[in-house]
């Protein structure tokens, strides 16, 4: 698992985020959010409103977004709670990004599915373009981390890309949703593969053949 | 009560407990790291694994299961024992195996439990993690690659002392334990997590690399910081005190300190009074220059104080010291003795209502408290993690003075006195619907001459009814209750004794006297530390400090708790009763004892409550009413205005001064800045 590190506290840092406050609308969700839970119990609403904040960075600086110590602090103080405990959250979720990503934050699964199905390709080519962990590429277009297993193994290899996933993924493939991506264009999400709609068997059926019609009980026969 | 059995033995366990106190009950020993009685459970070291049925085939976590009814309980199978050795083999996968070099070694969970559960040798060959050390501030010293994250220093920041400062960041083989930006940790009770942690990861930094547990003397004492009277341990190294740490007792400050008790003991061997001095000549311009005892007794002999002799005890004295020193007035002839070193003057004929009644452990039942001018995390640190307690159960908490930060919710209701005549419908709504109500009256409190207005309040709410008295009184002097149950009060105050004009001045270890009412009398000091007392004297006698003589103390509960001595004091300095007595020869009177059990003895016939050992004492009713007045008017002051520099052996302490630099005023100075 990459490292993580928290930016360091510069007054830079302060400067640029020490003012940081959610905008009308995210406090509207904010509040939403936090009315979901009973009086006292604020602090349950401490990972979307995370989130929240990692967007509204996001939407500032053009990128992925991602969390500054000042606004970690205005989350816990929005929230009444301890900055530490807020801290601990956002650093245990790898999703919450510790540190500035590019406009486009591209996650690849390195886990034993996908690396059997050639992930180590799809990381060669992320790097080809330049990207390495905890970097962002020079036109602040790509930042790129390994991650583990994001569910999507029936289509392996796959990475995630901000809020969207590719899968079924070549090395090819792959720089084709990198280049659509580049020039501003909106590639098509969930699996490259011809013909697949989903995460349906991509040939003939293998295993649980007799599920096909009706439900099967396998129990006898293990 | 459900029945389990435990190693085919069968016992009942109380409703509610767990496996592992089953097992404890049952005198099993069970391993542990992230389990603490006074912690919340968090089940995460894994190192507690038994095997019950019914259940899954398994090793299950003991101190996270709840004993249920007919239980069959292992912890002597195989199962049990490789499941030991595993996660002992686990934890040891990233642990430095420092030991040599560890603190800790000698008195670590890991160390110990490793020897008794754990294999004999390592299998891992790969690199193991490291970690970089945090800075938690001058008291903790952290070396995280130690840690096994157990989370009880989590737990303890948040739940006792209720300052949520550490956190456990990141996770898995990432996960690292520190405080937020790795700022000092900042409150009274921060080094107890130094206790907690099973390993060396956080050990004590003024005592780092001083000594080995095992060379080290352990002598029970009573913490003199304050007047909870926390029970401590001494432990000495030849003459030197080197570190103190707390002794359980549940019902007075559990198992914690408070940090100035723990590390005001390096002052012990700072500033000290060892040898006689006399100022020469008598009064501001003198010199003060060494001398013999024989000088010194003769130079007051000399003064022909007769029944003109006074005595001021301080903060930190001991009933005995006392005791010798009302011995000694006594045979010349005067009562002219005085505890309340300040001026102080409130009504002492009834001393339960100078006493905290419901007891440190019975404030934590109360569910609506009213404080009177106290700041309770400074004057007395662990009784605040007993209101923390209280109103974590629902207490109301209304606070009367200057405003400070408590570690739970509470309501400031003004800084003057006088709203006390004139309760707020919500606190007289709390007060009254209260099953037991209980009010606080602290030092500040008193200074501002609340005292009778908190009687009044404590009967007009019917705090004290059946099975509970809520009249308490909050004192920060060690000696005070002993003081006053000894007769050590005027009814002027030292007002009384400042109109007396006495020929001769004993203070002992007085250091809070306005001395310059005083600049008649010849100034005797017999004291340990070289602090304002000594400064204003005539002839200064040097006698022990806490740590150096045994001795009898009375904490605010009206506790009796005595406390040994552990090392002798330095130089010339004696036992404070044997200057007295030798003083008494000096000044041709006869006190009545020559040995510190006839002391003892006396003692006890002229206050036989003190006979008794460990028990609060019954002071009685509570008056209807005390004198002073029941309106009172003004600014409640805040007596305490630097936690780490209350007394002479904390202002003498380096790390204490390095506390309230580091601590309080750096954060002063960070906020003037701004
Ligand atoms: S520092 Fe000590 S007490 Fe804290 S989690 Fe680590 S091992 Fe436990
Ligand atoms: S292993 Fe890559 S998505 Fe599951
Ligand atoms: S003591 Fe039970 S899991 Fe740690």
């Amino acid at each position: 698992m990459a490292a993580r590190h928290i930016a360091p506290d510069t007054p830079e840092l302060r400067e640029r985020w020490g003012s940081f406050a959610f905008t009308p609308e995210n406090k509207a969700q904010a509040d939403k959010h936090i009315a979901k839970y009973p009086e006292g119990r604020q602090k349950s609403a401490t990972m979307p409103l995370l989130d929240l904040a990692q967007r509204q960075v996001g939407a500032e600086t053009d990128t992925q977004g991602w969390l500054p110590l000042p606004v970690i602090e205005y989350v816990a103080a929005y929230l009444d709670q301890p900055v530490i405990r807020v801290l601990e959250v956002a650093t245990f979720y790898t999703m919450y990004n510790l540190e500035p990503v590019g406009k486009f934050h591209v996650q690849v699964c390195g886990t034993t599915p996908c690396m059997l199905r050639g992930s180590d390709d799809i990381i060669a080519a992320c790097k080809k373009r330049g990207m390495k962990p905890g970097h962002i590429s020079e036109d602040g277009l790509w930042s790129f981390t390994e991650v583990e297993c994001m569910g999507n193994c029936a289509t392996a290899p796959m990475v995630q890309i901000n809020d969207d996933n590719y899968e079924d993924l070549t090395a090819e493939r792959l720089d084709a949703v990198l280049d659509a991506l580049a020039k501003g264009e909106t590639p098509k999400t969930g699996t490259q593969e011809p013909g697949r709609h989903t995460s349906e068997p991509a040939n003939a059926l293998s295993n649980l053949k007799e599920m096909v019609d009706e439900n099967h009980d396998y129990r006898s026969e293990w | 009560m459900p029945k389990v059995t435990v190693d085919g033995q069968e016992i009942e366990v109380p409703a509610g407990a767990t496996v592992l106190q089953a097992c404890e009950l049952a005198g099993k020993e069970i391993p542990r790291f992230c389990y603490h009685e006074r912690l919340s459970i968090a089940g995460n070291c894994r190192m507690c694994l038994v095997e019950v049925k019914p259940g899954p085939p398994k090793p299950q976590a003991s101190c996270a299961l709840p004993a249920t009814e007919g239980q069959e309980i292992r912890t002597d199978s195989e199962m049990v024992k490789t499941a030991r050795e595993g996660v002992m083999e686990f934890l040891l996968i990233n642990h430095p195996l420092d030991c040599p070099i560890c603190d800790q070694g000698g008195e670590c969970d890991l160390q110990d439990q490793s020897v008794a559960y754990g294999r004999g040798a390592s299998r891992y060959h790969e690199n193991k993690r490291a970690v970089t050390s945090k800075n938690m501030g001058p008291l903790i010293k952290t070396i995280m690659t130690r840690c096994i994250h157990c989370t009880r220093c989590v737990r303890f920041s948040e739940e006792i002392a209720g300052v949520d400062e550490i956190g456990a960041l990141y996770r898995g083989e990432d996960m690292q334990i520190t405080t937020y930006l790795e700022q000092a940790a900042k409150h009274e009770l921060s080094a107890n997590v130094i206790d907690l942690c099973p390993v060396g990861a956080l050990t004590s930094r003024p005592y780092a690399y001083e000594a080995r547990p095992w060379e080290l003397k352990k002598t029970l004492g009573i913490d003199v910081s304050d007047a909870v009277g926390s029970n401590i341990r001494i432990d000495s190294r030849g003459r030197e005190v080197l570190r103190v740490l707390p002794r359980i007792n549940d019902d007075v400050n559990e198992e914690w300190i408070s940090d100035k008790a723990r590390y005001q003991v390096d002052g012990l061997t700072r500033r000290r009074l060892d040898k006689v001095w006399i100022r020469k000549p008598k009064g501001p311009k003198g010199k003060l220059v060494q001398a013999s005892w024989e000088e010194a007794f003769k130079k007051i002999a000399a003064a022909k104080p007769g029944k003109s002799i006074a005595a001021v005890a301080g903060d930190m004295l001991d009933c005995e010291t006392m005791f010798a020193a009302k011995a000694l007035l006594k045979a010349s002839g005067s009562s002219l003795i005085e505890s309340r070193q300040t001026g102080m003057d409130y009504d002492v004929s009834n001393l339960a209502a100078v006493n905290f009644n419901s007891g440190f452990s019975g404030i934590e039942e109360a569910d609506a408290i009213l404080i009177v001018g106290s700041n309770v995390r400074w004057e007395a640190p662990l009784v605040n993690v007993r209101l923390r307690k209280a109103a974590k159960r629902g207490a109301k908490v209304f606070i009367v003075g200057p405003e400070w930060e408590p570690t739970y919710p509470a309501t400031f209701i003004g800084q003057d006195v006088s709203v006390l005549s004139k309760l707020p419908a919500e606190v007289t709504d709390a007060l009254k619907a209260a099953e037991k109500p209980a009010i606080i009256l602290g030092g500040g409190g008193f200074a501002a001459g609340a005292h009778a207005a908190s009687v009044k309040i404590a009967h007009d709410f019917n705090m004290v009814r059946d099975g509970w008295n809520g009249f308490n009184a909050l004192h920060m002097a060690a000696a005070r209750m002993g003081a006053l149950m000894l007769g050590f009060a005027q009814d002027g105050g030292i007002a009384d004794i400042v109109k007396a004009k006495p020929k001769v001045l004993l203070a002992l270890g007085a250091d809070e006297v306005d001395f310059t009412r005083f600049e008649d009398s010849l100034k005797v000091y017999i004291g340990h530390h070289g602090d304002k007392g000594a400064h204003a004297a005539d002839i200064i006698l040097p006698a022990s400090a806490f740590t150096e003589k045994p001795g009898t103390y009375v904490n605010t509960e009206g506790r009796v708790q005595r406390g040994d001595k552990a090392v002798f004091a330095p130089g010339d300095a004696r036992e404070d009763w044997t200057i007295l007595r030798a003083l008494a020869d000096a000044l041709g009177v006869n006190v009545g004892f020559d040995s510190f059990h006839e002391l003892r003895d006396a003692m006890y016939a002229d206050a036989p409550a003190l006979a008794i050992e460990g028990e609060v004492t019954d002071y009685g009713a509570l008056a209807k009413s005390v004198k002073g007045n029941a309106a009172p008017k003004g600014t409640i002051p805040a007596p305490i205005k630097d936690f780490y520099l209350t007394n002479p052996i904390a202002r003498a302490s380096a790390v204490m001064q390095q506390c309230s630099n580091e601590l309080l005023l750096g954060e002063t100075l960070a906020e003037a800045a701004e």
